[in-house]
């Protein structure tokens, strides 16, 4: 059905979207990858020379670069054990006959909308400061000692904040997925007097399981990124900085552009291992 | 007798729902509390939950020293700026890909899905430089680029999975009727497209407005919006609790209506259509 026309407009028509990606892609990464080999820091000017992988080597063998990577997947992960158990739980409850789900359901999602610097102060301030904070109050008013989180704890103060702002993602995806299971294979459970857990088991974690893939692999994009909340809370430290946490500070705090951009092509080795399997998962979804 | 197990669950399943419900709400609502106290109630233990003097005063406070405005404009205008102009590269494309697809067409659409997930921070250093050097730094252009060529994949893809759904008979039939192209496409396919181009719009509107990493790194004060304008609470002398909710209620109010509109299409433009 598509003329020679048709063929040569649509070109014209996806031309500039792909052209301007490409330079978006291309151009800064050509750029970080350039830099990474030289010696180059801001507060020397007229001072740059080819140092080959020295960089990479002063990056890698950097204590504060382990300590970065342990906490990114500490933050990664625990994010992703909360939201995923926790959407699925509440993606079931949801799934029952409720009155007013729409309401919950709004209720659920808000914080998704929520900007993460806003997040991220209330609950460091409103919620988990160690003496006039909500959750000191309570700890007081059940006779528990408060937890000072941001000296004690940082790093799993933060994950709570981050998987308070993706719960309601993991959930609705989850929910939406669920709400697509056949009724009458529940109907015939049903009948038959099929435990709960057993069923769960084996027909809904079945049917959800690639709902529950793809949450996993778009959140783990999304949280290898985390910045602004650290930036807001902690402002970096040892014990939350993570590694575009470490690359913004080394580029923009000590302007060693050099050092920087070998950690930020570190990070992009990172997040392409997972890309690889998040572009397979989805693309074999559009041939479906 | 089933019936009236039915209805024990129901009600079980309902007040556990909105129980749990309230619980993740309950921040926000906190929040908003907190931005009528006066300071002293905003600090006071045990916390006043509802009996305390309802003040508006933060509000105008807020405004008066920081200019909540301003960034606020800024935000308006970063937000709309990038996503038009990501609509305006992104509809061709779209369009062209879903009613004559080539053979590349899907390896194209998987690119641009993989250019989303490059890390900021490898494209961080050269953009900061290339922008001191343009003079785009702390510019409204600028980020109106960055933020629309961040956005552009998704744009794509939504609009993509709209566009996929509208029937290609329909088109063929209005051609054999006599069409023309061009009415082909006002009377045809804009009304029917119409509906997913408003929720991508609302939904990257949503996505530009809290964007975080390039708006915190490229502004400083001329084009920083919202999402900086809460980051300077951060520092310790700020910390204000009643001010610094009220900023936030300010900041997070419109979009939260906005995305209570369009939470239906949330599913399928952060899941690139793959759950639907």
């Amino acid at each position: 059905m598509a003329t020679r026309q048709t063929r040569t407009l649509a070109k014209v028509a996806v031309g500039p979207s792909v052209l301007v990606l490409f330079i978006w892609m291309i151009v800064p990464l050509g750029l970080t990858l350039y830099f990474s080999v030289l010696n180059y820091n801001l507060l020397e000017p007229g001072n740059e020379s080819y140092i080959g992988f020295l960089n990479y080597q002063y990056f890698l063998t950097d204590p504060a670069f382990f300590s970065a990577l342990a906490n990114t997947l500490k933050l990664v992960g625990g994010v992703l054990v909360i939201t995923v158990v926790g959407g699925t739980l509440l993606a079931l409850l949801l799934d029952q006959p409720i009155f007013g789900r729409g309401f919950v359901r709004l209720m659920v999602i808000a914080p998704f909308f929520v900007m993460p610097t806003v997040s991220a102060l209330i609950w460091k301030n409103l919620l988990m400061h160690p003496v006039s904070g909500l959750f000191a109050w309570l700890a007081k008013a059940v006779g528990l000692q408060p937890i000072d989180w941001f000296t004690e704890a940082p790093l799993t103060a933060i994950c709570l904040i981050v998987a308070w702002q993706w719960l309601p993602f993991a959930t609705l995806i989850l929910l939406t997925a669920l709400q697509s299971l056949d009724q009458e294979q529940k109907e015939a459970a049903e009948m038959d007097g099929t435990p709960a857990i057993p069923f769960f088991f084996y027909i809904v974690l079945p049917h959800i399981a690639r709902a529950v893939t793809v949450v996993i692999l778009i959140e783990t994009i999304f949280l290898l990124n985390v910045f602004a909340e650290i930036r807001v809370t902690t402002g970096g430290g040892d014990a939350t900085t993570n590694i575009p946490f470490m690359v913004y500070a080394q580029a923009l705090l000590q302007f060693d552009i050099g050092g920087a951009s070998a950690g930020g092509i570190v990070a992009v080795i990172l997040a392409n291992i997972v890309a690889f399997f998040l572009v397979r998962m989805i693309g074999r979804n559009l041939e479906a | 007798m089933a019936r009236a197990v039915s209805v024990q669950r129901r009600t079980f399943t309902t007040v556990a729902a909105w129980a749990i419900g309230f619980l993740i709400f309950f921040p926000i609502l906190w929040m908003v509390l907190t931005s009528f106290k006066t300071e002293l109630d905003a600090f006071s233990t045990p916390p006043k939950f509802l009996f305390f003097d309802w003040t508006l005063e933060n509000f105008g406070i807020v405004q008066e020293r920081s200019n909540y405005l301003k960034f606020a404009g800024n935000s308006i205008i970063l937000s709309l700026g990038s996503t038009l102009l990501g609509l305006l590269l992104a509809v061709p494309a779209a369009w062209a890909m879903a009613f004559a697809p080539g053979k590349r067409t899907k390896d194209l659409l998987m690119w641009m899905l993989s250019t989303k997930m490059m890390p900021p921070v490898g494209a961080l250093i050269p953009i900061y430089l290339i922008f001191q050097h343009l003079g785009l730094l702390d510019s409204r252009v600028g980020l109106i680029i960055v933020l629309s060529l961040l956005n552009l994949p998704i744009i794509v893809w939504m609009l993509f999975t709209y566009f996929k759904e509208i029937p290609g008979e329909i088109l063929e039939a209005s051609r054999m009727d006599g069409a023309t192209l061009w009415r082909e496409i006002v009377y045809v396919l804009t009304p029917m497209a119409v509906p997913g181009i408003a929720s991508t719009l609302l939904l990257n509107f949503i996505l530009a407005w809290n964007e975080a990493f390039w708006t915190l790194n490229l502004t400083t004060t001329e084009a920083a919006p919202l999402t900086a304008f809460i980051a300077s609470y951060s520092s310790p002398e700020g910390l204000f609790w009643a001010k610094l909710s009220a900023a936030s209620t300010m900041a997070v109010a419109p979009i939260l209506i906005l995305g209570w509109f369009c939470q239906r299409q949330l599913v399928r433009g952060l899941t690139f259509g793959a759950v639907k």
